[in-house]
């Protein structure tokens, strides 16, 4: 969808728009695609936005580096489910971000030249089978904590996207959770497996909610935007505390030794987060960077003529005249015309079923 | 050159749904992809029973900055509200 913005005629015009904006977000309404809003505050959308949806595209690699090897068939067609969630959640994601007005295509390019970034989580290996069950209940579970409150960000698009990506996100990591239980219970070997797992991403999980709130250089803005609700130490303490008793009804423990009940405050107390790793990560000096970006390139590259063929049909198939290299058949809007105004009873095909097949 | 497929705009009909809700929105080359698409995107853990997409670049919308005028009609008629006619007590089945 194309966005307007209004003729930024005068200041006083100028201010106006911006009133109306900053009533609105202290209102708790929310801004749509063709409201005014501030430059900063769409550009800082169509980061996080762009970003998020890169993350699960990207985040479709280290769990169907599994799909192959599978323990049983169960679990093999459970993680197939859910890769093609992921894949549904990138697309959501993708829209959501076109409705500020940039497109899927040069955000992608963005990501493929490493300009825009994605979520840090996605550049560790998944070295066993149980590093399946971990990604669920602990990277899914950290996802959960930071995106429900998304689901009232002040973004229209971003926050109706989130309700449905929460949705499955909180199956995905009941299925993660399941899958180290039954490993936890099962042979000593297959124990030892799933604690190994829990240990290499327990810290990197706690690192996707962000850098300490003294160190997040967006998050006061985001914040007053109400893009954000709750600051990044805020949310991973939230997702520690509900890990916690989590991991100890698992039968196994978090890598953590610091970690303690503090009765005053009600919370868990964790130890120091490595920093300096997470920074190096997002420099592109994590285990996987460069594995994972020039897999999604070589798709992309290798996918080239694919695409080049589905436009060329989709070309063909138009009624001459009507060949236009990128717009979709006018003919459309009539089959949508007729559908809504024929008055004919409203059939399961739609109006899709006047569409004749040239064949 | 620009080998990005056009927008389109989904809209589903729920097993018992009334009428069709937009779903979201997703790239297709054309109007078969994109409905196949929609039907992956969107009906995946059936969500609906009919799916309507529409090239998004036809669809209309009303400006968010005539949006007072442009709807002003409907509150000031109010006429047009059932609780305007004044019912005498006693009168039963109105």
């Amino acid at each position: 969808m194309t966005t307007v913005l209004p003729e930024q005629g005068t200041d006083a015009e100028a201010q106006e728009f911006q009133r109306a904006f900053d009533t609105a977000v202290a209102a708790d309404e929310r801004i749509e695609p063709r409201d005014w809003m501030p430059d900063d505050y769409r550009a800082t959308l169509v980061r996080q936005i762009a970003q998020h949806a890169h993350s699960e595209i990207i985040g479709m690699q280290p769990e169907a580096n599994w799909i192959t090897r599978a323990p049983s068939l169960r679990r093999k067609a459970i993680l197939l489910a859910k890769v093609q969630d992921e894949a549904g959640h990138g697309l959501y994601l993708y829209s959501a971000a076109e409705t500020l007005g940039v497109n899927r295509e040069e955000l992608l390019e963005k990501l493929h030249s490493g300009r825009q970034k994605y979520s840090s989580i996605f550049n560790y290996p998944t070295l066993t089978w149980a590093d399946v069950g971990a990604i669920g209940w602990l990277v899914d579970g950290a996802a959960i904590t930071n995106q429900v409150p998304l689901c009232r960000c002040s973004y229209g698009p971003y926050a109706r996207a989130m309700v449905r990506v929460c949705k499955e996100e909180s199956f995905h990591q009941r299925q993660g959770y399941e899958l180290l239980l039954e490993l936890s219970r099962g042979t000593e070997a297959q124990h030892a497996m799933a604690q190994d797992a829990v240990d290499r991403w327990w810290w990197p999980s706690l690192m996707m909610f962000g850098p300490p709130d003294d160190e997040s250089a967006h998050s006061a803005q985001s914040m007053a935007w109400k893009i954000k609700r709750h600051s990044n130490d805020e949310l991973r303490q939230r997702f520690v505390d509900i890990c916690v008793p989590q991991a100890e009804a698992l039968g196994l423990t978090l890598p953590d030794p610091d970690l303690r009940w503090d009765t005053e405050s009600g919370h868990w107390e964790y130890g120091a987060i490595d920093w300096s790793e997470f920074k190096a990560v997002l420099r592109g000096h994590g285990p996987c960077n460069e594995q994972r970006l020039s897999q999604r390139r070589a798709a992309h590259e290798s996918g080239a003529w694919v695409r080049a063929a589905a436009s060329a049909y989709a070309r063909k198939r138009q009624p001459t005249g009507a060949r236009n290299a990128t717009g979709p058949s006018p003919a459309a809007e009539q089959h949508v015309t007729a559908g809504s105004e024929g008055g004919r009873p409203d059939t399961d095909e739609g109006p899709r079923s006047r569409e004749a097949d040239p064949r | 050159m620009s080998s990005d497929w056009p927008l389109w705009e989904v809209f589903v009909r729920g097993r018992r749904g009334l009428s069709h809700t937009h779903a979201g929105s997703l790239h297709a080359p054309d109007a078969e992809m994109a409905l196949r698409n929609a039907r992956d995107l969107y009906t995946r853990r059936s969500e609906g029973v009919s799916i309507w997409v529409v090239p998004a670049s036809v669809i209309t919308a009303s400006s968010p900055d005539e949006k007072d005028p442009f709807f002003e009609p409907a509150s000031d008629k109010a006429y047009r509200h059932p609780t305007f006619y004044e019912v005498p007590e006693g009168v039963r089945n109105l």
